[in-house]
């Protein structure tokens, strides 16, 4: 305990030294979304320019900030000056901005987007506050406060930043009490479905047995979500200490971090994180002098979306099939190994730091009446700004998408969340609140954050197929409903989209979706027919016209498009022949080309050339057409 | 030499079933696939039967049963990506190597997976080759990269 209070100290004093000494500060984000924008190059050139001219700074990584469009991030900070960010680095134009800044005294601010003014030093008028720009303003950030600002590998960074308070203030309270706070503050599972996280620990708490478990489902096993990532990777410890104060308050021995074994970077920074924990004396008999005695360990899991699911998870875990059972017992009661188990949500986790600093009624001015707090988002699809976003609950629908997102670059259609078991909302529900039932009223759900957002190029059948076609190879087979259901849902959708179905196969469809909502074992299965569902319910027009026309009017459905060549616009430059695999396009230099249609594999890549190749005419395209059907 | 590529990995386990996922990983990163003679030596080591461990290993769609290609590539299935045409991109590669996805080609030079979501929905559509992940790839782009292969 002593060592503890003596090291926190120590991360405070370095943690200032770090941010108001006379060494300049280089940044760079990297999270596994930056590291694919290229980070790592711009890291690695920024350390030799720092070599080359003998160059004083530190080098800090740092996770995501968020506005992933801008990736690669890096930001200066010069002693006295304030912290400069500068986009959409690359090796070249980062080594033209150090020298500049070091070596001229030049800062670029034609390259930069923002400052941060939170160091306390005056800025130049030129630059906005980076959570002035657009994509930030609306946005309140709690869970991922420290995201893009900590070294996520550095334990200190975290206790520097009131890391582990959280929990010395549950020691101080005792077990019912966090239970208490939490329901005080109102928290609901992140997971998507809202459930009290008060409630589980509860029972939890109440149910008799010497051995307890808390698991951390970091799952995320839906397409087109990311922020339960990026949170582990840009903050472990404000994850695992959530875990800790979870374990304590149900009086739990172990904790497990479920985690989907492709997250290789997430893991390696929960490894780390855990063997500072273990150093720290966070972890193992009597932490930090109290009572309480708990472990944590990293569990891999590979690859099922239905081990969301927390039944199946536990039989995972266990290391076997990952199939859900009935429940109850539910497993606060009986859950892995037979002992009471909580499963909470990374997001949820990352949130009671937060609540156990400050305090229940800190954390309700967030959010709305019975939506407290705040929801962290991947936004993405096709909007302008898209990145990892966290907005307090009650927020229009309208607002995260045009005002943090910068809206679609061509016309709205629809909005997904919740993934696969979630729904598309289209643009007369834009106005509702974002908060669980709101969301669930209009036909969708809140679901664990992933947010796409759909234009007119989207069709909204093929979408539906391919969220169908997903739930349907991901369910583990164990009843009928879910097995056999999706499985002729999906065949339906398909004929839908190659112009082979009838119009009666609408409601064919509809009345097969009900009926595996309702009679499915596991949340998987209930939930599967959402997205077909809804966009049934919304876009009705849309499946007419494939079924009874066998027209696709976003021309993305395969077999109900064709390809032909603008015999005005083409001007014979024979890219397009070139780039053909089938060989379906004839035409000598300088005359008009044509597409054999028995050829076209519809491939698409004559129209790339002819789009975007400078000597090109952008002649080529590809169009649904209305037609009668037998 | 596999003898003790096995040794090797299950010494840090105590050979509890709850660690089966867990050695399948292992294995499946040192030889690259689940093979016949794994799933007999991990059933020995945790005395299980080999059906139970060909059955965890065959329901998760991480684990695979033939030797992986040299060169792999992998599509990402993604939601963001499927709105930015990425189905587009896998049927170009289906029909440049000739393969459908799970396969390599049978000269095992590449190796074509599909993956649910490579998690950076933001540079959508992405393709993967080599752990080198492509941002914002365009069918024509993809093929390009696919014609150098000579680099792999």
């Amino acid at each position: 305990m002593k060592n503890f209070k003596q090291r926190e100290i120590e991360a405070v004093r370095e943690w200032k030294a770090l941010h108001s000494g006379s060494t300049p500060v280089i940044y760079i984000g990297a999270a596994t979304c930056g590291i694919a924008a290229g980070a790592l190059d711009v890291s690695e050139r920024v350390r030799a320019i720092l070599e080359k001219h003998d160059i004083e700074a530190h080098l800090v990584h740092v996770g995501c900030i968020g506005p992933c469009y801008l990736e690669p991030l890096m930001d200066i900070a010069m002693p006295g000056a304030p912290r400069i960010s500068y986009a959409n680095m690359t090796p070249d134009l980062a080594e033209r901005i150090i020298e500049n800044q070091f070596l001229r005294g030049d800062p670029s601010l034609d390259f930069a987007i923002a400052q941060f003014s939170t160091n306390g030093h005056d800025g130049t008028a030129r630059l906005p506050d980076f959570f002035d720009l657009p994509m930030l303003k609306s946005q309140v950030r709690l869970v991922l406060r420290n995201c893009g600002f900590i070294d996520p590998e550095n334990i200190d960074h975290y206790l520097a930043n009131d890391g582990y308070r959280g929990i010395q203030h549950a020691f101080e309270l005792g077990p019912q009490a966090v239970i208490d706070v939490v329901r005080d503050a109102g928290v609901r599972g992140r997971g998507g479905a809202g459930f009290p996280t008060h409630k589980k620990w509860q029972f939890c708490r109440n149910a008799p047995g010497e051995v307890k478990y808390v698991i951390c489902n970091c799952s995320e096993g839906d397409p087109g979500a990311f922020m339960n990532r990026s949170l582990i990777e840009s903050d472990p410890h404000c994850v695992l200490e959530g875990l800790l104060i979870a374990g304590y308050a149900i009086g739990a021995t172990e904790g497990k971090v479920y985690i989907n074994a492709d997250y290789r970077l997430a893991i390696a920074r929960l490894e780390s994180g855990i063997a500072q924990m273990k150093e720290l004396g966070l972890l193992g008999e009597n932490i930090l002098g109290s009572d309480f005695s708990f472990d944590i360990s990293v569990k891999e899991g590979a690859g099922a979306f239905v081990c969301g699911e927390e039944t199946a998870l536990i039989a995972s875990v266990e290391g076997r099939r990952g199939m859900p059972r009935s429940r109850p017992p539910f497993p606060a009661v009986s859950g892995l190994h037979a002992k009471p188990t909580i499963i909470n949500n990374v997001e949820t986790l990352g949130t009671l730091p937060n609540i156990l600093r400050n305090g229940a009624d800190w954390y309700r001015q967030f959010g709305v009446k019975n939506n407290h707090g705040t929801k962290t988002f991947s936004l993405t699809g096709k909007v302008r700004r898209p990145g990892l976003i966290e907005v307090p609950l009650g927020i229009p629908l309208r607002e995260i998408i045009y005002g943090i997102g910068g809206g679609p670059w061509k016309a709205f259609k629809a909005v997904q969340t919740g993934g696969p078991s979630g729904g598309c909302l289209s643009e007369e529900y834009l106005d509702i609140p974002v908060e669980y039932e709101a969301m669930a009223g209009a036909g969708s759900i809140m679901g664990s954050g992933g947010m796409i957002v759909l234009d007119e190029d989207t069709c909204i059948v093929d979408l539906a197929l391919y969220f169908l076609r997903f739930t349907q190879a991901e369910s583990c087979g164990k009843c009928a409903p879910c097995r056999v259901g999706t499985w002729h849902m999906v065949t339906l959708l398909e004929n839908m989209t190659r112009g082979q179905s009838k119009p009666e196969d609408i409601t064919r469809l509809q009345v097969l979706g009900e009926t595996v909502k309702r009679a499915s074992l596991c949340g998987l299965g209930q939930t599967a027919p959402n997205p077909t569902l809804t966009t049934l319910r919304h876009f009705r027009a849309e499946y007419l016209e494939h079924a009874r026309e066998g027209y696709c009017s976003a021309a993305v459905c395969k077999e109900l498009v064709t390809y032909h060549i603008d015999p005005q616009r083409c001007n014979g430059c024979q890219l397009c022949r070139d780039v053909c695999p089938t060989n379906a396009i004839t035409g000598v230099r300088s005359e008009v080309h044509t597409i054999d249609l028995e050829r076209c594999i519809k491939c698409r890549a004559c129209y790339e050339v002819c789009r975007y190749h400078p000597q090109a005419g952008n002649a080529v395209v590809y169009e649904s057409a209305r037609r009668v059907m037998a | 030499m596999s003898e003790d590529i096995y040794q090797d990995v299950f010494s840090s386990f105590r050979g509890e079933e709850g660690e089966l996922i867990s050695i399948l990983l292992r294995v499946q990163e040192r030889i690259g696939y689940i093979s016949e003679e794994a799933v007999m030596r991990i059933s020995r080591f945790l005395r299980l039967s080999e059906n139970q461990v060909y059955g965890v290993a065959s329901f998760f769609s991480r684990f695979r049963f033939d030797a992986p290609g040299k060169t792999s590539i992998k599509v990402c299935m993604g939601t963001a990506c499927h709105v930015h045409g990425g189905s587009l991109l896998a049927d170009a590669v289906g029909w440049d190597l000739g393969i459908t996805y799970g396969q390599a080609t049978p000269d095992r030079r590449f190796d074509f997976q599909r993956a649910n979501c490579l998690g950076c929905c933001t540079l959508a559509p992405v393709v993967e080759i080599n752990e080198q992940i492509q941002s914002r790839v365009l069918v024509t782009k993809l093929k390009e990269t696919m014609n150098r292969r000579e680099e792999f």
